[in-house]
């Protein structure tokens, strides 16, 4: 099963190559998306079915997904709207997808392996993780939470409008 | 039994998309890059922890990723709001246009 952990890191670092280099926005985070789900699959090559899935849900999918609204919410001039005609030109989205397709290839064959062979060394199953993570780590899920609270309150503080507003607004 | 990916690989792996993630952090001006760049360096340290929980067979290495996790969350909530901040007071997205800082 070693080959899957190559190849997934072969993929992972050309796409990230390929995510430093793109002139446009919209190219590189499909490339990094790419990268991210191939780091995934290393995860599950390595024994980590748990924390692949959460690198699928949240980077993959929460934290890319902010990214994808902050660039069309910028939105940046006339270029936008000749980068959507471009998104159907077939040389921008080949890249990714030949990525994408050399992982869905090691998904298909993991599972066509069956289940017992899915991973190379030994697995930390999610049940482990919740008990340590609740248990000596607890101090740790506490601090996160007061972090993420703090985010939240910084990206509202942050993402309030225009300061001129304040002279005639009640905002304080 | 299989034989298992050794761990210098995986940390050779892991230094590898760190140093291409810093290298967009120094490389490039606009500043949506290298918030990507360092979501990708924290990917890699993602990765080695990851690793190094693979080789003991500990959950450790995975529950410092979920912390990573969280802290890449909050991080780029922040710094999306801050890049819309920048372009709404510079109409621009080149960090060098914010080297000067006016009260």
């Amino acid at each position: 099963m070693n080959f899957l952990f190559y190849i997934s890191a072969l993929v992972a670092v050309i796409s990230t190559v390929l995510v430093i280099t793109r002139t446009n926005a919209v190219h590189a985070l499909l490339y990094l998306i790419v990268s991210l789900l191939a780091v995934a699959l290393i995860f599950f090559a390595l024994g980590a079915p748990f924390v692949a899935a959460l690198e699928v849900i949240i980077y993959a999918g929460a934290i890319m997904v902010l990214f994808i609204f902050v660039i069309m919410m910028l939105n940046l001039g006339g270029q936008a709207a000749k980068q959507e005609a471009q998104l159907f030109t077939p040389g921008i989205w080949i890249g990714p997808s030949i990525l994408i397709m050399v992982l869905a290839a090691e998904l298909i064959y993991l599972f066509a392996m069956g289940r017992e062979r899915l991973s190379a060394g030994a697995e930390v199953s999610p049940k482990e993780i919740g008990i340590a993570l609740f248990g000596p780590y607890v101090i740790g899920v506490e601090l996160a939470s007061m972090l993420l609270l703090a985010g939240l309150v910084g990206a509202y503080h942050l993402g309030r409008p225009h300061r001129h507003s304040k002279i005639e607004g009640s905002d304080a | 039994m299989m034989a298992t990916v050794p761990m210098e690989h995986g940390l050779i792996l892991a230094a590898l998309i760190f140093a291409l993630g810093f290298v967009g952090v120094l490389v490039r001006r606009n500043i949506v890059f290298m918030l990507m760049s360092i979501e990708i360096m924290l990917n890699a340290v993602g990765i080695a922890f990851v690793v190094a929980g693979a080789r003991w067979a500990q959950p450790d290495g995975q529950i410092m990723f979920i912390f990573i996790l969280t802290m890449a969350a909050a991080e780029v909530s922040v710094g999306l709001a801050l890049v819309i901040q920048l372009y709404h007071n510079l109409k621009t997205l080149d960090a060098d246009a914010a080297n000067s800082m006016k009260g």
